[in-house]
């Protein structure tokens, strides 16, 4: 418990907290909305063995949670450390044993893995049908309108949060990012498609 | 024995940790303390506050240390209250 205290402690004086949440939306978005694009791909394209679908979207799903820590991770530690020699100037005094020397530690780290877990997960719940799928467990559905309904799923589901954390309507919100979604899935039937 | 009872700090500190999280840090320090945080001057990046911990026993290292993991820099001791007590017989 008193890691998890220390990390949201560490959150509160650097004022990161909203950057975490942002980050998760964001990324958990381009997940989404990723494994949206190369479903659709593969259900307008010849039908492909299920594990051809499967390999492709895990690739893409690795992909994007490496280069959501890395990148996330990179930059956070750059900007923590010049938040830190900015106070540091400030006070006049060497902070290296302070919680805000911690936070430059710590906070890239945190951030960095809410960054790259958020399009990971999101992604292996869209793929889980497909994998099931291939793994030989029998659904009630074709597992690639399984995988397309819960990533349309998430992606309302991403706007929800928006819309609880921006106090304005759940519901609209999540209708904002679903007319993305359909939109999405409309331009990859026509462009692609044709 | 000499007790410390009573301390009046100059400190400069951040603006986060708040003046609330700060004093709360400071009195979990001991069992007893009584703290008054008052801000001072507050300018872009941080705070001048003035702490006044009360306590039966006040342990100032323990003190100092907290104040430096909260990045806050003792600038000054302006008041000490010491109590001496008979030794034991």
């Amino acid at each position: 418990m008193r890691p998890f205290r220390q990390i949201k402690f560490l959150l509160r004086i650097t004022q990161t907290q909203d950057i975490a949440r942002r980050y998760f939306v964001v990324n958990g978005f381009d997940g989404a909305l990723t494994m949206l694009g190369i479903i659709m791909g593969f259900y307008i394209s010849e039908p492909a063995n299920p594990s051809v679908i499967v390999n492709a979207c895990m690739g893409a799903a690795i992909a994007l949670g490496v280069s959501g820590v890395s990148s996330a991770y990179v930059s956070e530690q750059a900007e923590r450390r010049r938040a830190l020699g900015e106070l540091e100037s400030a006070m006049v005094t060497d902070l290296q044993d302070s919680a805000h020397a911690e936070a430059v530690r710590w906070v890239p780290l945190f951030v960095a893995l809410v960054n790259g877990l958020a399009p990971l997960l999101i992604s292996l719940l869209i793929i889980m049908p497909l994998w099931l799928s291939n793994a030989g467990v029998v659904l009630f559905i074709s597992p690639i309108y399984a995988a397309i309904f819960i990533a349309v799923s998430l992606i309302f589901l991403l706007g929800v949060f928006l819309g609880r954390i921006s106090n304005i309507s759940w519901l609209r919100s999540g209708a904002q990012t679903l007319v993305i979604a359909l939109l999405t899935m409309l331009l990859i039937y026509l462009f692609a498609g044709a | 024995m000499a007790l410390l009872k009573r301390l009046v700090l100059d400190v400069l500190k951040p603006h986060q940790p708040n003046a609330l999280e700060f004093s709360r840090k400071l009195a979990a320090v001991g069992h007893d303390y009584h703290i008054v945080l008052t801000v001072i001057e507050v300018d872009e990046n941080t705070e001048t506050i003035q702490l006044v911990i009360e306590g039966n026993d006040i342990d100032f290292e323990a003190l100092q240390n907290v104040i430096t993991s909260m990045s806050g820099s003792l600038h000054s001791i302006d008041v000490v209250e010491v109590h001496s007590e008979p030794a034991a017989e």
